[in-house]
């Protein structure tokens, strides 16, 4: 042992960066790497609280194949990835916009687009739910306002889906800061001589202001690409809400807002389906996998492209 | 005037009505949460809704905290949001230091798997930890919502690391030249060097702790050990929901949370801005 050691040649240094770093080594070993093994071990095998694991082969994978459900939650999800993200991205952008011109709200703008993100999940889709109440919500009387008769929108689920999407918006206060620090980051001298030749603001816009922040604008992307697979905590407060109790299990109506970390997480933690669940837990840490990737790849193409210019 | 200036003005006068609209929309769950928790409950169950109150009453707030043992849970989330605090200040700057300031073979391989720890979603991880602290006797217990906070958040160390980056050499030499060892020049430069970031990551452990979902959801189950965020729920398992009690359940939920936000306003943003443009 003490050979192997001189051999290594471990300097002071070595030693005392070792010593530093070790609860995160020992928490990586423990709480990350551990667990990702033995969730794809799991993903083989099927138990429940109390029991222990039983290996079953591919059976977890293949029923999830004939899941109605599973294929359900899926989709769910990828509406919300791919069609609700990039909504909520341009939302961000548009307010990062409002916060970055100059003008004397400005301080104030950027506070008040922040601060629903800074408050407790929790409390934040509970509010929501009530402003999202057919009859007595203030969405719904503030649109009566007009003659407009709102929709049913947490029940009816050709409606539910966007009412997410609206309360996503509202919480976009982290996409928003980045973007704003991007903006922020653009030189003003570029916009000065654009001006000088004459381009129009949304000329500056299209060929200034995009260009600039377009790396920032794809990580962010993809970031909140990743952050879509794992959206579970409003739609499980809502789908207790309406179902009334936390034992049972609901999707929202016909299902609509089974998002798949939550039809995970009623596999675990109420059907005790635990090797299902695990299955599905990998097919999700393949999909983050290789969103991660094409993040890393598109962040490092983007930073050789602003470097060389 | 000429054509010029009018257009100006025009988009100017449309960019703050656009603006002061966008204002409303923000802050308008913030007003409903505060006005429907000072209606009566026929006066929030009457149509058409009014923004305030027709009648005003200030007995919500003591029946919501009555309906459920709400000091009682908010005394649980201060105790695991204060070891939550004490784990991650004790060991995230021990492990950004290590990570920007000393030369090791290993610092290369921890920044890039600190990223990789970072993608793991938490679902994936959640079944076999919960076996473990379950083989350990520990669900239903604190444990294993505080144990995790004892290793070091990833996103923490990256912004702790950044930042100590930022320190200038010199001052770690000097002390260098003064024959203090490795662990001093942690305390005595590091350490007050880094107050800032220091406080960023108190306030988003703590913000994080708070209102945690997931976790206390997955691992407590008795009544009384509730944290607050799973304490609201309970108003809306009732057959049917009492909106003006919850509402004001969850302004005094909420309140906390804001006013460490208006006081630390700074390193909210800066944390936000330098994680997410970095990285």
């Amino acid at each position: 042992m003490v050979e192997n050691m001189k051999k290594l040649k471990l300097t002071r240094d070595d030693r005392n960066g070792f010593l530093f770093a070790l609860p995160w080594i020992i928490g990586f070993l423990l709480l990350s790497l551990y667990p990702l093994i033995m969730s794809f071990y799991y993903s083989f095998t099927e138990f429940n609280f109390i029991s222990d694991p039983e290996w079953v082969g591919l059976d977890n994978y293949t029923d999830l194949f004939q899941d109605r459900r599973f294929y359900k939650s899926l989709s769910n999800t990828c509406f919300y990835a791919f069609i609700a993200t990039p909504i909520l991205l341009l939302v961000a952008l548009l307010l990062a916009l409002v916060a970055n011109r100059k003008f004397k709200l400005k301080g104030v703008a950027r506070t008040i687009f922040f601060l629903p993100s800074v408050i407790p999940m929790v409390a934040a889709t509970m509010v929501w739910i009530w402003m999202f109440d057919p009859t007595y919500g203030y969405i719904n009387n503030f649109l009566a306002l007009f003659g407009i008769e709102g929709p049913a929108w947490l029940i009816n689920p050709k409606t539910t889906k966007w009412a997410l999407v609206l309360m996503g918006s509202w919480c976009t206060g982290t996409t928003m800061l980045v973007c704003l620090a991007a903006l922020q980051d653009v030189p003003q001298s570029y916009y000065e001589s654009a001006e000088l030749d004459g381009a129009n603001a949304f000329q500056q816009f299209i060929h200034i202001t995009i260009p600039s922040v377009a790396h920032v604008i794809v990580y962010q992307a993809i970031l909140n690409l990743i952050n879509a697979f794992q959206y579970f905590t409003q739609v499980y407060v809502i789908t207790t809400a309406s179902g009334g109790n936390t034992s049972t299990a609901s999707g929202g109506p016909e299902n609509s807002i089974l998002m798949y970390p939550l039809y995970l997480f009623h596999n675990a933690f109420v059907y005790q389906k635990m090797g299902k669940a695990s299955a599905m837990a990998w097919i999700l840490m393949v999909i983050v996998g290789i969103l991660t990737f094409v993040m890393v790849k598109l962040s490092k193409k983007a930073t050789s492209n602003a470097g060389g210019e | 005037m000429n054509k010029f200036v009018v257009k100006r003005r025009v988009s100017k006068v449309v960019f703050y009505i656009i603006t002061l609209a966008l204002f409303v929309v923000f802050l308008s769950p913030f007003i409903v949460m505060l006005t429907t928790s000072f209606k009566t409950l026929d006066d929030a169950f009457t149509v058409p809704v009014k923004i305030l109150p027709r009648v005003w009453t200030f007995s919500n707030y003591g029946a919501a905290v009555e309906r459920i043992p709400y000091w009682q849970y908010m005394g649980n989330t201060a105790y695991i949001t204060f070891f939550s605090l004490l784990g991650e200040l004790l060991v995230v700057p021990l492990i950004a230091y290590s990570l920007s300031r000393i030369k090791w073979k290993g610092a290369g391989i921890i920044s890039g798997l600190l990223m990789a720890t970072m993608m793991i979603p938490y679902t994936v991880t959640m079944i076999p930890l919960y076996r473990t602290w379950h083989a350990l006797g520990l669900t239903g217990t604190y444990v294993p919502l505080i144990a995790p906070h004892f290793v070091g958040h990833a996103y923490y160390i990256i912004i702790m690391r950044q930042f100590m980056k930022g320190v200038p050499n010199s001052l770690f030499e000097a002390a260098k030249i003064d024959g203090a060892n490795e662990f001093q020049r942690f305390v005595t430069i590091a350490i007050p060097m880094c107050k800032p970031a220091i406080t960023t990551v108190a306030i988003y452990t703590f913000n994080a702790a708070w209102s945690d979902y997931l976790a206390p959801l997955i691992y407590i189950s008795k009544k009384d050990r509730l944290t607050l965020s799973l304490g609201l729920q309970q108003f809306l398992n009732e057959f049917t929901v009492d909106w003006t009690l919850l509402m004001a359940a969850a302004v005094i939920f909420v309140i906390p949370v804001l006013i460490l936000f208006f006081i630390f306003q700074r390193n909210f943003v800066e944390g936000v801005a330098t994680s997410g443009l970095k990285a």
